[in-house]
């Protein structure tokens, strides 16, 4: 039986962007990362979807399937998001059409095997890892749209102490009561409407003793973002896309952002 | 939009349409539905996610041509709730694991305790207040401001207005509502807010781009350089019914039409309402003595019949109260 992992490794969306991917793959190995996990939404919004895959396999990362993969692998008609503004309509179906013309049958096939869930025991805490939130792929969990109470229900009702996310693309992190944890990873795909060209992904370190609070750190990955911009731009993607890969402010899918983080922002 | 292929047939009858919307109910008892569907399908809770407090009851300073709970300042067929009775029901609802809280009316405004409820909410979780904008003095905006600028949580402020225009929007909402409307916005805005525009969709859907790129001019002149805006479809009961026609015949859910929907999509799936006559389906039907649920949270938490003409509009744009959602349009 392999031993558990003492420090693990969670990213969030990649969003096609396969250039921070390996940066992120190569900084949390050189930070001592055992096991790499990947909540899933590989495609969109970046260039060349299919160079992601062969990251994610080469270097064995645990992948579950987000709603993006889950649309695309199906061939539904949209992400499934939930966009209401026409605004934000019209990127969203941009860059799904993009990425499901240029994700290969073969990548489809394997994202369709994706689990929707991942589990692990870590030191005596049940750790679930999901894409959305443990009862729902595609919900957005925010840090000033979520209650504790309503945290503290999805651990009772889902039995798990440590809970990861992504979806939403801005990472933070709350203790609950009793000791549980609730963090939002980040995504790797574009930066986290902060200003800055990173992206994020989180280190989780769980203690040497049995039921030890484990420690949770956002990481910010620098990586080769005017490369990627000049990816996008060669794929004739939206310039607004180009836009928050080079200046870490969101400009597209902003409908969906409570009010706190929205005001975060510059858009 | 999953129902846009049924045959709809255009007809009237405002006869039904009024017998099913009577003004108030009688006693605080849920009675019968006013006119029981057979095939009306169950919507089970599937979570608690949303409390809803129906703060001012039917009291509104202002009388919509359009509203679907015929509010105004002189009907009190459902009365203030006391900041004692959120305070409890805020303590109840935490076993439920409450996601966020709504506060509407009524014109929350009105209430003098709305400040120290919203204060004691979201200590709790986030929180939307649906104001008319047209009442939002200093007394009450200032502290209320204060409390959201040091809470965790989200405190969204959802402005109505229907039309960018005083001559789209007063028809409707009253004479001189707009400017009234704009300045309250002026002043969320001056207080750090980004309120949610929140339109009916009182115009022909055509002109829904043309409206949309009006409200954002006109949010723009006020120094609102990205706003928030929420196109609502109406629903034709209440005033509404006589405004522009009640639903037809045709127009309700059937157990068929829930085959391959996701029902969560619909507010009764995750929301109750709170009023001072005990808790409701959701706020569209407080008229609705069929929809009064219970008065508690676990009697209120069985299924819902969707028997009523509204949840026809409803399931066709899923979770129209909330904050996000609401019409989409087809720019592709």
């Amino acid at each position: 039986m392999s031993p558990e992992p003492r420090r693990i490794a969670v990213f969030g969306g990649v969003y096609s962007n396969h250039l921070a991917l390996a940066a992120a793959i190569g900084d949390a190995a050189a930070r001592g990362a055992e096991t790499l996990y990947c909540l899933g939404d590989l495609g969109a919004f970046g260039p060349h979807p299919d160079r992601v895959f062969p990251l994610l396999i080469d270097h064995d990362v645990r992948v579950l399937r987000g709603n993006y993969d889950d649309s695309i692998a199906r061939g539904l008609d949209d992400c499934q998001c939930g966009y209401t503004d026409p605004r934000d309509n019209y990127f969203a179906r941009l860059s799904y059409r993009y990425t499901f013309r240029n994700t290969h049958e073969r990548w489809r096939r394997w994202m369709g095997r994706l689990p929707g869930e991942i589990r692990l025991e870590a030191n005596g805490a049940r750790v679930l890892m999901c894409h959305g939130s443990p009862r729902r792929m595609n919900e957005f969990l925010w840090e000033s749209a979520t209650s504790t109470q309503f945290l503290t229900w999805l651990a009772r009702e889902h039995e798990a102490d440590i809970m990861l996310a992504t979806h939403t693309g801005i990472p933070w992190q709350r203790s609950l009561p009793g000791g549980g944890l609730f963090a939002n990873v980040g995504v790797l795909g574009r930066p986290a409407n902060d200003g800055r060209t990173e992206v994020w992904y989180a280190l989780l370190d769980f203690g040497a003793d049995t039921g030890a609070q484990p420690n949770l750190e956002f990481v910010p990955v620098g990586y080769d973002h005017e490369r990627l911009a000049g990816e996008m731009r060669d794929e004739e993607l939206p310039e607004e896309f180009v836009e928050t890969i080079l200046t870490g402010w969101w400009t597209t899918c902003l409908e969906v952002l409570p009010a706190r983080e929205r005001a975060r922002g510059r858009f | 939009m999953p129902g846009s292929a049924l045959p709809i047939e255009p007809q009237r009858d405002i006869a039904r349409a009024r017998k099913i919307h009577s003004p108030a109910p009688a006693s605080n008892g849920a009675g019968p539905a006013a006119e029981s569907r057979a095939d009306a399908p169950l919507v089970r809770l599937d979570h608690l996610d949303t409390l809803w407090f129906q703060v001012t009851g039917t009291i509104c300073n202002l009388r919509c041509v359009h509203c679907f709970i015929s509010c105004a300042p002189d009907n009190d067929s459902f009365e203030f709730l006391s900041l004692a009775e959120v305070e409890d029901w805020l303590r109840r609802s935490e076993t439920w694991g409450v996601k966020e809280y709504y506060f509407t009316g009524g014109e929350p405004f009105m209430h003098p305790d709305l400040p120290a409820m919203l204060e004691r909410t979201l200590e709790r979780g986030p929180a939307s207040v649906l104001t008319n904008g047209t009442l939002l003095p200093a007394r009450a905006l200032k502290p209320i401001a204060r409390t959201a600028r040091a809470a965790s949580y989200s405190l969204e402020m959802r402005v109505s207005l229907d039309g960018p225009s005083p001559e789209m929007n007063d028809p409707i909402r009253g004479d001189g509502t707009f400017d009234r409307a704009m300045e309250g916005v002026r002043k969320l805005l001056e207080e750090g807010f980004l309120p949610i525009i929140t339109a009916t969709q009182v115009w022909e859907p055509e002109r829904d781009e043309e409206v949309r790129q009006a409200f954002v001019a006109r949010l723009r002149g006020l120094g609102y350089e990205n706003p928030r805006l929420k196109i609502l479809p109406s629903l034709r009961i209440g005033r509404e019914a006589d405004r522009v026609r009640p639903y037809t015949n045709e127009e309700h859910v059937t157990e068929a039409m829930m085959e391959g929907y996701d029902e969560r999509q619909l507010l009764c799936a995750s929301s109750r309402v709170v009023t001072n006559r005990g808790i409701y389906a959701c706020p569209i039907l407080i008229e609705t003595p069929a929809a009064r649920m219970g008065s508690t949270l676990e009697e209120a938490s069985r299924p819902v019949r969707l028997d009523e003409s509204a949840c026809y509009t409803c399931w066709l744009h899923g979770a129209i109260c909330s904050n996000y959602g609401g019409i989409g349009q087809d720019v592709s």
